[in-house]
């Protein structure tokens, strides 16, 4: 078990590390009311190294979005420190979260326009992008007329846009059938692989925690703790059946029912 | 990584055939989008309405010949379209629909400049919101007639009198289409905008109000119905011959002179110029946004 959260620790600033891409210093996170407050995340650190792709896998309330939120900025720890050096992250969420006002290729333009690229040089940067997640033809096509995996992939391609040096994602593929996520989880490790990008991947499946990660991170749920991490070291590329991958899964599997049993017994 | 190719199974795993495999599922999954013939928007959209049309000028040539009641009460469709036919010979016509036309729209783009700011600063700011909101919902239930004796009192039968109870009808609609549409975008979006770094104005900009634009069109169409329907009290009510002739004058006139037929073509036009604007305006401009938003596809 962690020990409790001590003062001393609280708004410390972090010292300036510039060897990770994301440094989660002894975050402490609760929501409500001071005195009834219930904690989410109690004492994670964790560090993610540059170009590292990590999974962090837990049951329902680890707190895992929560932790991913705060990396993204979106919201503030309790206590604790973040450090992103690279700037702010991008963030895919599970719902695709595209404007349904634009086109594909609009809505990978306004991230660039907020990013500051110039007119010019928009729309075939777009057109770039959208060939990277293999969808050359979808420039013009409203979000509606996507199927599930193409939302994600043009999603994909909108993170990318904002050009930045961590790509956090939160259950991107859970709401995909399995084929269409195998051709992501493909999509994704092979433009991770081309690109230098940090990934920091939220998921609830430990077989797509261990196709996909170099580092799987096990959270224990209520309050979210750091429990477990194993380095997973199958060469790229994997495929979700292969049997390594399953064995380790079933290792962390084992593992992380054993978090959640430790819930039944209070 | 072209060289994994070993035997019969791995070559479903192959890079290569993962991209066939991906084109196949786009292929597979695409929503198809199509356009509705002709032929068939002519079938299910106009010919309902106008069977329809026909079934009253049956319905009511049936009770005329009946004589259910007094001719100088129920005339006949056709005394309503000799009225119709003699205002037109007189040229008089478009005058008289075109005063209240211009009228309707003057006040309608004034109501549309004054209750966007306004649904703006209530959708965002708090105490603007506990202070007016309520106020404003309580505005919309108001019919705008009542206006009608306060807005003579202090501005007379005038122009301004008939703006004045167009934008109390209309801005309320107008702002509180706007607030609705503000408080239905989606919490997802906001925050991919945030994370994006479209944060203040700019995600005002390219997030929140184009998220809003279907709740606020909503408002719009309301509004307008809102003004035409304030134009038409007030024009019944305050009417004088120093304010030009426009439709709810000529209703009026035309009950002060019996004119049944008369009346009856009065309440037609007003009718019939309320749903021209709509059809004209405001249901393409819905119609379109929720389209590209793959709102309506099935509907329409």
């Amino acid at each position: 078990m962690a020990p409790a959260l001590t003062t001393d620790k609280t708004g410390t600033a972090a010292r300036a590390n510039s060897g990770s891409a994301v440094r989660i210093d002894h975050v402490h996170k609760s929501f409500g009311r001071p005195g009834a407050a219930q904690p989410v995340l109690d004492d994670v650190s964790l560090e993610v190294r540059p170009g590292e792709f990590v999974c962090l896998l837990g049951a329902s309330g680890c707190g895992k979005s929560t932790l991913l939120n705060l990396v993204a900025g979106l919201d503030r720890p309790t206590a604790g420190t973040i450090e992103v050096p690279g700037g702010r992250p991008a963030l895919m969420f599970q719902e695709h979260a595209l404007f349904p006002w634009l086109t594909a290729g609009r809505n990978i333009e306004l991230a660039l326009r907020l990013r500051g690229v110039p007119r010019a040089e928009r729309r075939p940067e777009a057109e770039r992008l959208l060939e990277l997640v293999r969808l050359s033809g979808a420039y013009g096509k409203r979000v509606h007329e996507l199927s599930g995996g193409m939302r994600q992939r043009v999603a994909l391609a909108r993170a990318l846009a904002q050009d930045s040096q961590v790509l956090l994602m939160d259950e991107p593929f859970a709401a995909l059938d399995a084929i269409t996520r195998d051709v992501l989880h493909h999509e994704l490790t092979r433009i991770w692989s081309e690109t230098s990008l940090s990934v920091l991947f939220v998921t609830h499946n430990v077989r797509e925690a261990v196709r996909l990660a170099q580092r799987v991170v096990l959270l224990s749920s209520r309050p979210g703790r750091v429990a477990r991490q194993w380095a997973v070291d199958i060469p790229q590329p994997r495929r979700i059946e292969d049997a390594a991958v399953a064995d380790l899964s079933v290792e962390i599997t084992e593992e992380l029912r054993g978090e959640i049993r430790r819930h039944g017994r209070h | 990584m072209a060289g994994t190719e070993t035997g019969p199974r791995s070559v479903s795993g192959s890079p290569h055939d993962l991209a066939g495999l991906e084109a196949g599922l786009d292929a597979l999954d695409a929503v198809r989008v199509e356009r509705t013939p002709f032929a068939k928007v002519l079938l299910h959209k106009v010919l309902p309405p106008v069977t329809a049309v026909v079934l009253v000028l049956v319905v009511w040539k049936v009770l005329v010949v009946a004589e259910v009641t007094d001719a100088y009460k129920l005339p006949d469709p056709s005394a309503v379209w000799h009225s119709l036919k003699e205002l037109w010979l007189r040229g008089t016509l478009l005058d008289i629909v075109w005063t209240s036309v211009s009228r309707g729209l003057l006040g309608f783009a004034a109501a549309l400049a004054l209750g966007t700011p306004l649904g703006l600063l209530v959708a965002r700011v708090k105490v603007v919101r506990a202070a007016l909101g309520p106020l404003l919902s309580g505005l919309q239930s108001l019919p705008s007639v009542a206006w009608v004796p306060a807005a003579v009192i202090w501005l007379g039968i005038t122009d301004g009198a008939m703006y004045a109870v167009i934008l109390l009808g209309a801005v309320p609609s107008i702002a509180n289409g706007l607030v609705s549409g503000i408080d239905q975008v989606p919490p997802l979006y906001l925050r991919a905008g945030r994370t994006m770094g479209a944060t203040g104005l700019s995600g005002a900009r390219h997030v929140l109000l184009p998220a809003a634009l279907p709740g606020y069109i909503a408002g719009l169409k309301q509004g307008w119905a809102f003004s035409w329907r304030s134009l038409m009290a007030a024009e019944l009510i305050a009417s004088s011959p120093d304010l030009g002739l426009g439709l709810g004058q000529y209703l009026e006139n035309a009950r002060t002179d019996s004119d049944m037929p008369g009346v009856l073509l009065g309440i037609i036009l007003i009718l019939f110029v309320g749903i021209a604007i709509d059809l004209a305006v405001f249901s393409p401009l819905e119609r379109r946004v929720l389209r590209t938003r793959g709102l309506a596809a099935a509907a329409r």
